[in-house]
C-alpha cells in the first residue's frame, strides 16, 4: 500500500477522536457525580436501559426467524421483501417515528381496532420500545442473515439424513452454528435502541420515567444544563464502548 | 431393505435404474457428471427430478412425475443416512453428542442415545475420543466418528458419497476394514472413485457415465474384465481376483500371486484380491533365472500406447513399459511373454 493513506485515514480517524476527546474536556468533574445521579437523569438511564433490553429481544424473536426466511428460502419477490424490510436502515427514524404513529397511533391504521382493545399505544413506553424496535431490527437481521449464508446447508442435510425435524435442525443445528452472527447481532440492536433519538420522541414523546431516554434527557438538557447534558453525554459515550468491547470480545472468542 | 431406483432428470441428463437387495452393498462409478450424485440426492430426498420413483423395503419415498401421486417423505423422515468425503461432524458437539444425535432426534432420551453413541464409538474403534470436539480430531478419525453418527441413527439404507476421498492414505486400510466389517448385512450405495473400495466394500457394481448405466454386475467381474471405458480406465490397477490359498491369490485360471497382505490376514480358502501396479511388472521374452515368485507364462492380448509409456495387455493382466523396452523385446499381440512382479509390490486384501 502507498505510504500517503496514513495521511487520511489519520485525518478521519481524528474526526472520529477528536469529539469525544472534547466532550470529556468540557465535562463539569466537580459536579460529575450529582449531575449523573439527579432524579430526571437516573430515571432516563433506567428507562434506557429497560426498553433497550426490550427492543433487543423483540429484535431477536421477530429477526431470527426473519433471517432464516430471507436465507433458506426461494420465492418470488424475496429480493424485493428483503429490501423493504432492511428500509429502516436508510429510513430519517423520524420518518418511521411518523410511519409508526400512522399506523398505531389513535387515529392511526390500526388505531381504533387497538382502542376498542383498550390498548393504547402511542406515547407510553410500550412505543418507545416499538420505536427502537422498529429502527434496530434491520442490523440483527443483516447480521443474523449473513452468518446463516456463510455458514451454508450443509450441516443441516446431515442433520436431517440422521432423522431430526425440521425444528431439531434449527434448535439444535443452526442457531448454534451461527451463535456469533447472532450475539454480534444483538449487540449491534442494542447498541442502536440505546441511541434512537428521532423516532422515539415523534411516535412515543417525551414524558419523563415514561418515554424519555437518555438521548432525549440530553437533548432536553442541553438548553436548559449543559453541564448535566455533557455529563449524560459522557456516560452513553462509555456505554457504547463498553457494548463495542463486548462486541469485540465476544466474536474473538467464538 | 431392498431399494429401488428409477429416476430421469432431462435438464441434468441423467436417467437411471437400479436396485440394491436387502443386506447388499452397491458401488456406485463413474467420472463426474455421470449422475452418481444426482442418484443419491434422489434417494436422500435433498433433489426432486422431473420424474423418479425410490421405493425402501416397500415404503414409496419418492413418486413424481406424469400420473405419479407426488409423493415426496421429507429428507429426515427416510431413514437414509448420508455421509460425505467431509465428515461433517457438528463442530459445537463433542463425539459422543455427535454420534447420540441421531438417536436423539428420534425420540431416544439423553442417558440411552449417550450410551448407544459410546457403543457406536467403540465399535469403530475411537470409544476414547467421546468427549474431544471436532476440531481435536485427525481426519481418519472424524471420518470414524461420523461413521458411528451414520450408524447410530439406525437407517435403513447408509448413503455414502466418497467416504475416503478426503483422508490421507495411511489411514485407508484400516478405515476401509472398519467399513468392511460395518457395512456387512446392511443396504448400502456407495459413490467412489476407487476400484479398491468397490472391490472390498461393495458385493456389486453400476457404472454411470453421461447419466446412463453402462456396466454392472459383481464387483470382482466389473472390475477384472471391465467392458466400459470408465471401468477400465478406473482399473488402471492390475487385480487379481482369487482366493487364499497357501500363502497367495489363486485365480481361477491357477495363477498363484504372492504379495504383502494389507489389514487382517484372509482365512484360508476364503475370497482374497491381489493388486499391483503395471508400472510394476516386468516383461521378459523367455523365464527368468533365480525363479522370482511372481513370474506368469502370458500372451499378449494388446499393445496400447499411452501417454508416455507402452501398455502391453495380456488377459487380465497388464504391464507398462517403456517405448524402448517394447521396440527391444519387439512385442506384438499373439506372442509369449514372462510378465514377473515383485512379491513386495503387490497388495493382497481379504474380500
Amino acid at each position: 500500500m502507498p505510504r500517503w493513506v496514513w495521511l487520511p485515514a489519520a485525518l478521519g480517524a481524528a474526526f472520529v477522536l477528536l469529539p469525544l476527546v472534547a466532550i470529556v474536556a468540557r465535562v463539569d468533574w466537580g459536579d460529575f457525580g450529582s449531575l449523573i445521579t439527579s432524579e430526571s437523569s437516573r430515571a432516563a438511564f433506567v428507562l434506557s436501559l429497560q426498553t433497550s433490553a426490550a427492543s433487543t429481544l423483540a429484535c431477536v424473536v421477530l429477526g431470527v426467524p426473519m433471517a432464516v426466511v430471507l436465507a433458506r428460502h426461494e420465492f418470488p419477490g424475496l429480493g424485493v421483501l428483503r429490501s423493504l424490510v432492511l428500509l429502516p436502515l436508510v429510513l430519517p427514524p423520524v420518518v418511521g417515528g411518523l410511519a409508526l404513529l400512522y399506523t398505531f397511533g389513535r387515529r392511526g391504521l390500526l388505531g381504533s381496532e387497538l382502542d376498542a382493545l383498550g390498548v393504547q399505544v402511542a406515547f407510553s413506553t410500550l412505543a418507545v420500545v416499538m420505536a427502537q424496535t422498529f429502527v434496530a431490527l434491520p442490523f440483527l437481521v443483516v447480521s443474523l442473515e449473513g452468518a446463516l449464508r456463510t455458514a451454508g446447508v450443509r450441516y443441516e442435510v446431515v442433520a436431517a439424513s440422521l432423522g431430526a425435524r425440521p425444528t431439531t435442525v434449527l434448535r439444535r443445528i443452526t442457531l448454534p452454528l451461527v451463535l456469533p452472527g447472532l450475539a454480534s447481532g444483538a449487540v449491534l440492536a442494542f447498541a442502536r435502541s440505546l441511541g434512537e433519538f428521532g423516532a422515539t420522541i415523534t411516535f412515543a414523546g417525551s414524558l419523563q420515567g415514561r418515554t424519555r431516554t437518555l438521548p432525549l434527557e440530553i437533548y432536553l438538557q442541553r438548553e436548559t444544563d449543559p453541564d448535566a447534558a455533557v455529563a449524560l453525554a459522557l456516560v452513553l459515550v462509555v456505554v457504547a464502548v463498553l457494548v463495542i468491547g463486548f462486541a469485540r470480545t465476544g466474536r474473538g472468542a467464538l | 431393505m431392498t431399494l429401488e431406483l428409477a429416476l430421469r432428470a432431462p435438464d441434468r441428463d441423467v436417467e437411471v435404474g437400479l436396485e440394491v437387495a436387502d443386506g447388499e452393498t452397491l458401488a456406485l462409478l463413474g467420472p463426474n457428471g455421470s449422475g452418481k450424485s444426482t442418484a443419491l440426492g434422489v434417494v436422500a430426498g435433498t433433489l426432486v427430478p422431473e420424474q423418479a420413483r425410490v421405493v425402501l423395503g416397500g415404503r414409496v419415498l419418492t413418486d413424481v412425475g406424469p400420473g405419479a401421486p407426488g409423493t415426496r417423505v421429507a429428507p429426515h423422515d427416510r431413514r437414509t443416512a448420508l455421509l460425505g468425503q467431509d465428515a461433517l461432524l457438528f463442530p459445537h458437539l463433542s463425539a459422543l453428542d455427535n454420534v447420540a444425535f441421531g438417536p436423539r432426534s428420534t425420540g431416544a432420551g439423553r442417558a440411552s442415545s449417550r450410551r448407544t453413541a459410546q457403543r457406536w464409538l467403540d465399535e469403530v474403534g475411537v470409544g476414547e475420543l467421546a468427549d474431544r470436539r471436532p476440531g481435536q480430531l485427525s481426519g481418519g478419525q472424524a471420518q470414524r466418528v461420523a461413521v458411528a453418527r451414520a450408524l447410530a441413527a439406525e437407517p435403513d439404507l447408509l448413503l455414502l458419497d466418497e467416504p475416503m476421498a478426503a483422508l490421507d492414505v495411511a489411514v485407508l486400510p484400516a478405515l476401509r476394514q472398519t467399513l468392511r466389517r460395518v457395512l456387512a448385512e446392511r443396504t448400502t450405495v456407495v459413490v467412489t472413485h476407487d476400484p479398491l473400495d468397490a472391490l472390498l466394500l461393495a458385493d456389486r457394481v453400476v457404472v454411470l457415465e453421461g447419466g446412463r448405466v453402462v456396466e454392472q454386475g459383481v464387483s470382482g467381474e466389473v472390475l477384472s474384465r471391465p467392458r466400459s471405458a470408465f471401468a477400465a480406465r478406473l482399473a488402471g490397477l492390475d487385480l487379481v481376483v482369487g482366493t487364499w490359498l497357501d500363502g497367495a491369490v489363486v485365480d481361477d485360471d491357477g495363477r498363484a500371486v504372492h504379495g504383502r497382505v494389507v489389514g487382517e490376514e484372509p482365512d484360508e480358502g476364503a475370497p482374497a484380491v491381489a493388486t499391483f501396479r503395471p508400472g510394476a511388472v516386468a516383461v521378459y521374452r523367455e523365464a527368468v533365472a533365480g525363479s522370482p515368485r511372481n513370474a506368469f507364462d502370458v500372451v499378449v492380448t494388446e499393445i496400447e500406447p499411452t501417454a508416455d509409456l507402452i501398455r502391453v495387455h495380456a488377459g487380465p493382466l497388464h504391464a507398462d513399459v517403456t517405448v524402448q523396452a517394447a521396440a527391444e523385446l519387439a512385442l506384438e499381440p499373439g506372442q509369449r511373454v514372462v510378465l514377473v512382479v515383485k512379491a513386495t509390490e503387490v497388495a493382497v486384501y481379504a474380500r
